[in-house]
């Protein structure tokens, strides 16, 4: 239960891409609960809030450059709290405290891992993002590279990560709003994939932004409004917090140090290694440096992002240890009644238990209502990542070679919104009750390189995306995790469960190879065009503006 | 003007140079400011986690493995400020002026 319930988090919030399992269910025994009617009305509020939102964006969306970036107008403050609220999804909320509630200290050592990717982002990426993009990812991979391939390439990069993310989320979804909300898990599932259709395909880049940062604001402030609430508990001391989660927890004093979850340093450090440049290839993360009108707002965002993602972590690390005395000794939270048993609604649930013990039914409502907006939010950002790709990456310039006029190009996107959302709900019925896990880094050695190394080439850059690709799905088949847990064979062909430290260095070196050896006529012009490139993602020179229309 | 003429002026001018050295060299020392003690964090908590043990005071349960790894997230975020602080000023000045002067 416990690894299911790492490789959970570990896949909702690493995910560079890709491959999905069957697997027992990671909320195992999920239970419908009783029709929560303050967790409903709270929910219906903010959800006509964003449709108010949408049908105001949806006057606002004209061109394309409205839809996927909102026109560029998003200052720095509110992309950071976007960003941040595309970043924090439930399963942060959920998953981090529980890892605390169950292991202590290692729960921390994971969200350390989680964030320490932002300051990188900003340091080597941020300003070159925003300078060279224009709308998705594919944009800078292909800068002077060979357009329809590796376009292609990245688009289906792009769009296999989103689908993935999507069934996480969607599953996760189906069965947060059966547990807190009391509905059936199917209308769950299809309520979140309508009302995402709704977002993306009305209100675009501008609705999806204003829903993450309602939600983000939620998120924090009701996280921040539990944290008080638990601490008054304690009397405000910190001290008194750990001593009683000690006294309660079977691991006693094992608990504030760390313990076996990082026991192997190769493992370890391939964990971190998949996360600290994981995040750096989220396409719906990349997109919203597009959202501002320039470098400076880009940089800024990252600096609101990471200082809300940070207090974020450190909010949820004090929920996680609150949640070891509070919920770990009442009866009332365990199934029949037995403490140390199982948690009523599976191993997620902690911080759930612990609102309704210290803040009520209300409180409980109320952070239900948040889990499922956040939910929400995500998705939509997913959708319109995936939608992107395949209207502006495949349609317009893949297929229609930039001929496509900004009303085709829409047109596309609507109708891949849609797709997308009628994909989703049937992903999320189809995994209903399965484990999501995923493996890491095929985006992010292609988005590095082409930013710094003039001698990237189309070749290179090709086969080292599909060996990073091939080599992470296949070494994430033969992992403890799904090779042994999954599969049920005796032993794990490859001994770790983040592939990131063998499949990153393997794409980093055919890329490599593939590109030195290049000497075709095309990959000398490659090679020529990265002054160009350059100087455009040193000084701005030619970045795409504000309004581009 | 074309564009090639002004990337030509833009890579003559020595300010170009300047703003992309001052940057890089500030990119890469917070980047090493950042990851140093993080995995060296990493290393620790796998090869001497007993380390993390200690208590932070006599008599209080709290271990320093807590505010070590608290300040690294805090510190994270504060370099991020420092390097907005610099890009923002300093950084986007040069910029300006490098594109101000290519477009004389």
């Amino acid at each position: 239960m416990k690894r299911s319930l790492f490789a959970l988090i570990t896949g909702c919030l690493l995910a560079v891409s890709f491959t999905v399992f069957a697997g027992p269910g990671a909320i195992e025994g999920v239970q419908k609960q009783p029709v929560n009617v303050s967790a409903i009305a709270m929910f219906l509020i903010f959800v006509l809030a964003t449709l108010g939102i949408t049908k105001w964006a949806a006057g606002k969306t004209k061109s394309t450059a409205d839809f996927y970036t909102a026109g560029g107008g998003i200052t720095g403050f509110q992309n950071g709290l976007a960003i941040a609220g595309d970043y924090m999804s439930a399963a942060t909320l959920l998953g981090l405290t529980s890892m605390v509630y169950f292991k202590g200290y290692d729960g921390f050592v994971y969200a350390v891992c989680f964030f320490i990717g932002w300051p990188i982002i900003l340091f080597l990426m941020a300003e070159r993002l925003r300078n060279l993009g224009k709308f998705t990812f594919a944009d800078i991979a292909s800068y002077r590279l060979d357009q329809n391939r590796i376009r292609t390439f990245a688009a289906i990069g792009s769009l296999t990560v989103v689908c993935f993310y999507l069934i996480v989320q969607m599953v996760g979804a189906g069965q947060l709003i059966q547990l807190l909300f009391g509905l059936e898990y199917n209308t769950a599932v299809i309520c979140v994939g309508i009302l995402m259709m709704v977002y993306v395909t009305f209100g675009g880049m501008t609705a999806t932004t204003w829903v993450q940062i309602i939600k983000a604001c939620l998120l924090l402030g009701g996280g921040i409004t539990l944290m008080l609430l638990t601490l008054s508990k304690f009397g405000w001391s910190l001290d008194n917090l750990f001593t009683k989660a000690i006294e309660s927890h079977k691991l006693g004093e094992k608990l504030m140090a760390p313990g076996s979850l990082m026991a192997d340093p190769i493992s370890a450090f391939s964990l971190s290694l998949g996360l600290l440049f994981g995040t750096a290839g989220l396409p719906h993360i990349m997109m919203r440096f597009f959202t501002v009108p320039n470098a400076k707002e880009a940089r800024k965002s990252v600096f609101y992002a990471t200082g809300f993602i940070g207090l974020f972590f450190l909010v949820t690390m004090v929920l996680g240890a609150a949640a070891i005395s509070i919920v770990g000794t009442n009866p009332d939270f365990f199934e029949g009644g037995v403490v140390g048993g199982k948690l009523i609604g599976g191993g997620n649930m902690p911080v759930m238990h612990l609102t309704k013990a210290v803040g009520g039914d209300i409180f409980l409502g109320f952070l239900s209502a948040v889990a499922f907006a956040t939910i929400l939010a995500v998705v939509s950002g997913l959708a319109l990542a995936g939608a992107s790709a395949i209207s502006h990456d495949l349609y317009a310039r893949v297929i229609k070679k930039g001929t496509a006029t900004s009303a085709q190009e829409m047109k596309v996107t609507r109708i891949a919104s849609v797709g997308l959302g009628i994909t989703a709900i049937l992903l999320g019925i189809a995994f209903k009750d399965q484990n999501v896990l995923f493996a890491s880094s095929v985006n992010f050695p292609i988005l590095i390189l082409s930013m710094y190394w003039k001698g990237l080439t189309t070749r290179g850059a090709l086969w080292g995306g599909i060996a990073g690709l091939v080599s992470s799905v296949g070494l994430v088949v033969l992992s403890p995790t799904v090779w042994v847990k999954i599969l049920g064979n005796s032993a794990a062909i490859f001994p770790y469960d983040h592939p990131a430290i063998v499949s990153m260095t393997l794409a980093f070196f055919v890329t490599w190879l593939l590109s030195v050896t290049d000497k075709s006529a095309r990959a000398v012009k490659e090679k020529e065009a990265f002054e160009e490139q350059y100087i455009r993602a040193q000084t701005g020179l030619g970045a795409s503006g504000a309004h581009a229309h | 003007m074309s564009q090639k003429t002004l990337q030509e002026k833009i890579r003559g001018n020595p300010k170009f140079a300047e703003l992309v050295g001052k940057r890089t060299r500030f990119a890469i020392i917070l980047s090493l400011v950042v990851l140093v003690p993080y995995y060296s964090f990493m290393l620790l908590v796998s090869l001497q986690p007993q380390i993390f043990a200690a208590k932070i005071s006599e008599g209080s349960v709290i271990t320093i493995g807590w505010p070590i790894a608290a300040l690294i997230v805090i510190g994270g975020w504060l370099l991020t400020g420092v390097y907005v602080n610099r890009a923002n000023g300093e950084f986007d000045r040069l910029t300006q002026e490098v594109l101000k002067e290519a477009n004389k």
